[in-house]
């Protein structure tokens, strides 16, 4: 038995199997108790759209990737120090992504030859020499696992289901992690059914048992605990970030929330994490598509809530005409886009960023309204939060771009306080407001103040058609509309005097400049700092605030030689800098697979950058 | 916010500055008077009414009406609606809408309202035309009308309001038309106290783009004959001599006359709105010229609990068994620790 445990810095773990395997719910386990240790994690759920792909293909590979460490983690990382693979399909997926002599725990009881035929090796790969070179674990796991359960009172199907917790196991051994988190979790999700549950924590001790006994592992490791700030931490993903800081800022701005909303992937968590929480006065409607659940939203606004709709893009397509609606009244609204890949229906589960020119422009006529990019799981909090304030402080439409990769993917997150969050104050009338009008406004913010039904005194009519300044009645005058269009323009252009600057990361002065915007900055941070470290002349500046920019983007631009935008799009982020900021020369890097940067190929291509 | 109205409020009251704009002989004018006298009889505030409305000639309904307003986009009124009820119960919210705008564009919502019973009032004004538009046929258009958009006469089969109503599952259904105000009145006073959503199908004449296209139920001679005006618990007996009566024949009605073949008052079918079963509503609602009179008034008005009520008492319970009081305390909560 070995007993050598050696210590590390970061490590990557790829768990992989079928889409029906619960390699989702090993990855987060992993997660929660990495973090609950102290390592610093980010993750990268990767699983495809349908919910039970074809058994055993490529195509129904779903797969959990997580890098931790003992500092901060700023992305999932690239290869894989360790791949559990549970099947030969989640190898074949996931065999360019493993380290040199990196570590492969495979359930040899699903490599019989029908298995490794429908994931398309030609012969099998255990035995050809495809695996020359790695560290590979070969363990019975689906029949060890039914070993485990033997004397648990659950049907016969379900005796092998329990496969992943085995693997589970195995890796909580080989990186000293305690399995308390999770067999705490088991009691809690199978209350109801409690042979269940017992089964699963019998899989879970018997596969770090088997670990701990079998001397197919040289050594186990260790990863210690990070140097974070000092305070108190959960784990947290981009979804659920959301949604609590829509809760925090409808507590801290006293205004019930209502969400209007339609089911979409991979949105739909935010609306299940708010409709279980009416008891903060939120009401959850799941309406009969996107555009009733926007229009909804927006009568909640009309009505004095504080007014959301969550989607993605091909929900946002549908309700660019109520989004419209919404910046002509004059109603606060978030409008939440988790982006995924398109166009059309696209790549449902996969990341992208090509909605950032919808949300900007896509709608008839003129029609500004403030966009904003959350970019990492935690800050998703603080942005949406950011979003209401500035919807009901400025009325008027705020979107929210968050992605796939930060809605699903997980990372340690220092617990806020509503307290500690800038407070928001809703321009209501008030009774003294006797010459009020309903398009009167605010000098500084140019908003118009908030009357709503209830209000004595203040009713009045607003709508879709052109108005009056101050009156608000319906006008189609011609100079009126054109001091209209640019009254609505300049309130937006406005808000750039209430959000903070931007912060470069990095020299005051370099050879070159990385900009990237929303999701990425996890990628584009570690591949920056990684080349800063190597003496490389290289600044990162990355945007959360799109519409509008930042005061000083133009002074930071000028200080650098070279400037390169990377987008996971086709070239969206870089168009509306070459539009607002046209004195720059911008070059571009973009990758529109569908899945994250990697350190690699940013290091690759600015290293190219800096010497062309 | 509910107040108590102090002030005795006329029809006056719910008259705005802004020029009326509807064509001269229009039908919604009478329906506007109508709804103006109303509104003091409801027992609202001013500040506590709302009138929602989408895209169509109709739909500037909201900016003639002293109340607070909201002129939306084409079709997706309900669904502004419908937020507006659940954000704020205690509103009085009433939708304006067309046959273009609720049944065309606005179909889905239309439905899903109903489905849902809200409790909103509906007014949906159908003229069998698109006015705003300038004449295009619509989805409750007549087989074979010639319009601009159909030349050579429609191939389109139409909807009937009602009918569709009620395969949403609608509870309550009345029927009303523009040249009887009295009626009108009558029944939006009914329509506002029923709990849930209340759809009034009001027959509007089109001056311009499709006019008399109901002479044949309107006309001075044949009005009495081709109108049934149905009352909860009150026989369906119509005519010029009130002699003419529903019964039930089968799986079908038929007009019949009191005093022939043996027929007396008795054997008429007596109106029960409040009949969960739908199937004699919708043979009522069913009922056309010439063979039949074209049946008015509430023809079905079924109570079960609203929409925003369901909703709301959900969430007092929710709150009452809340495991987390504060933000604060839900994201302290779970699986979270110390760095030092």
């Amino acid at each position: 038995m070995s007993n050598k445990v050696e210590e590390l810095d970061e490590v990557v773990i790829k768990f992989a199997g079928d889409s029906g395997d619960g390699m989702q719910l090993t990855g987060s386990q992993f997660s929660n108790t990495t973090a609950f240790i102290g390592n610093d994690l980010a993750t990268f759920p990767d699983f495809p759209a349908e919910i039970r792909a074809p058994q055993g293909t490529v195509a129904g590979v779903s797969g959990f990737k997580i890098q931790f460490g003992n500092q901060q983690i700023f992305s999932p990382g690239d290869e894989a120090d360790v791949l559990v693979a549970m099947n030969p399909a989640a190898l074949k997926a996931n065999l360019n992504w493993i380290k040199e002599r990196g570590t492969i725990i495979i359930d040899s009881d699903s490599f019989k030859a029908k298995d490794f035929e429908k994931a398309q090796f030609e012969s099998n790969p255990l035995e050809d020499g495809t695996l020359d070179g790695f560290n590979l674990i070969e363990a019975p796991i689906t029949k060890l696992t039914k070993d485990s359960v033997a004397d648990c009172d659950i049907e016969n199907k379900f005796r092998s289901r329990s496969k992943n917790m085995f693997a589970l196991g195995i890796v909580y051994w080989l990186f000293s992690r305690p399995l308390s988190i999770t067999e705490d979790y088991l009691d809690t999700k199978f209350e109801k059914l409690p042979e269940i549950a017992k089964a699963n924590k019998a899989a879970l001790k018997a596969g770090y048992n088997y670990a701990l006994t079998i001397e197919l592992l040289p050594s186990s490791y260790t990863v210690k605990a990070a140097k974070l700030p000092k305070g108190k931490y959960r784990s947290i993903t981009g979804n659920i970030a959301t949604a609590w800081g829509l809760l925090a800022a409808g507590e801290r701005a006293k205004l019930d929330l209502y969400l209007g909303t339609y089911p979409i992937t991979p949105a739909s968590d935010i609306l299940h994490e708010l409709s279980k929480y009416k008891n903060f006065n939120v009401v959850s409607l799941q309406a009969e598509d996107e555009i009733a659940g926007i229009c909804s939203a927006i009568g909640a606004s009309f009505a004095g809530s504080l007014a959301i709709t969550s989607t993605s893009g091909p929900g946002l397509a549908l309700k660019g005409e109520a989004i419209g609606l919404a910046m002509m009244t004059e109603l606060p609204i978030v409008i939440i886009d988790v982006q995924r890949g398109g166009p059309s229906t696209g790549l449902p589960t996969k990341t992208e960023q090509s909605d950032l020119l919808q949300a900007v422009y896509g709608r008839n006529g003129e029609s500004p309204v403030i966009v904003i990019a959350a970019s990492t799981p935690s800050n998703c909090f603080d942005y949406a939060y950011m979003a209401a304030k500035l919807a009901i402080e400025h009325m008027t439409p705020v979107i929210l771009l968050t992605d796939g990769f930060i809605a699903n993917g997980a990372e340690p997150w220092k617990i806020k306080s509503v307290g500690e969050m800038a407070n928001i104050l809703p321009d209501f009338v008030s009774e003294g407001d006797s010459d009020w009008k309903a398009y009167n406004r605010n000098e500084e913010k140019l908003n118009r103040k908030w009357a709503i039904p209830g209000m004595k005194g203040f009713e009045h009519r607003i709508g879709g058609l052109e108005k009056q300044e101050s009156t608000g009645n319906v006008s189609y005058e011609p100079d009126n509309h054109e001091a209209m269009v640019k009254i609505r323009a300049e309130k937006v252009a406005r808000v750039a005097n209430f959000i903070p600057e931007i912060e470069v990361d990095g020299h005051e002065i370099a050879d070159l400049l990385v900009i990237g915007w929303g999701g990425t900055f996890g990628g584009l941070h570690t591949a920056v700092a990684e080349m800063q470290a190597n003496g490389e002349s290289v600044a990162h500046a990355h945007f959360n605030y799109i519409n509008p920019l930042p005061k000083n983007a133009k002074a930071v631009f000028s200080k650098y030689k070279k400037i390169v935008v990377c987008e996971l799009n086709n070239g969206q982020f870089v168009k509306l800098l070459r539009s607002e900021l046209p004195e720059f020369n911008y070059l571009q890097y973009n990758k529109i697979q569908g899945l994250p940067f990697s350190k690699g190929e940013l290091i690759t291509e600015f290293k190219r950058l800096i010497e062309a | 916010m509910e107040h108590l109205v102090k002030e005795e409020l006329t029809f006056r009251d719910f008259e705005t500055d802004q020029d009326v704009r509807w064509c001269p002989g229009c039908g919604d004018y009478a329906i506007l008077k109508a709804v103006q006298k109303t509104l003091p009889e409801i027992g609202k505030a001013k500040e506590d009414i709302v009138f929602i409305s989408g895209i169509g000639c109709s739909s500037r309904f909201p900016y003639y009406v002293e109340t607070y307003g909201f002129h939306t986009i084409h079709g997706r009124a309900p669904a502004v609606a419908t937020g507006v009820k659940l954000a704020n119960p205690k509103l009085s919210v009433w939708q304006v809408t067309g046959d273009g705008d609720a049944l065309a564009i606005g179909g889905n919502h239309y439905i899903h309202a109903l489905r849902r019973n809200i409790d909103i009032n509906i007014l949906l004004f159908n003229n069998e035309i698109y006015g705003l538009t300038k004449g295009q046929f619509s989805p409750t258009s007549a087989t074979g009308i010639k319009t601009k958009s159909s030349p050579q006469g429609t191939v389109d089969r139409a909807f009937n309001p009602g009918k569709l109503a009620l395969g949403a599952e609608a509870n309550f259904f009345a029927r009303a038309i523009d040249i009887n105000p009295k009626k009108m009145i009558d029944i939006f006073v009914q329509a506002e106290k029923h709990k849930g959503t209340s759809l009034i199908e009001i027959l509007q004449n089109c001056i311009i783009f499709n006019d008399k296209v109901f002479s044949d139920v309107t006309g001075k001679d044949v009005k009495l004959d081709r109108q049934l005006w149905l009352e909860h618990g009150k026989p369906m007996i119509f005519g010029a001599d009130a002699n003419k009566g529903i019964v039930l024949n089968g799986l079908k009605l038929e007009v019949v006359t009191i005093g022939e073949n043996g027929i007396s008052e008795t054997d008429v079918l007596v109106h029960d709105a409040h009949e969960e079963d739908s199937t004699l509503h919708n043979l009522l609602i069913n009922m056309s010229a010439p063979d039949f009179p074209v049946a008015f008034g509430v023809i079905r008005q079924v109570e079960i609990n609203s929409f925003d009520e369901n909703v709301w008492n959900q969430l007092e319970e929710t709150r009452a068994n809340a495991k987390f009081n504060s933000v604060d305390e839900l994201m302290n909560s779970g699986v979270t620790w110390e760095i030092d």
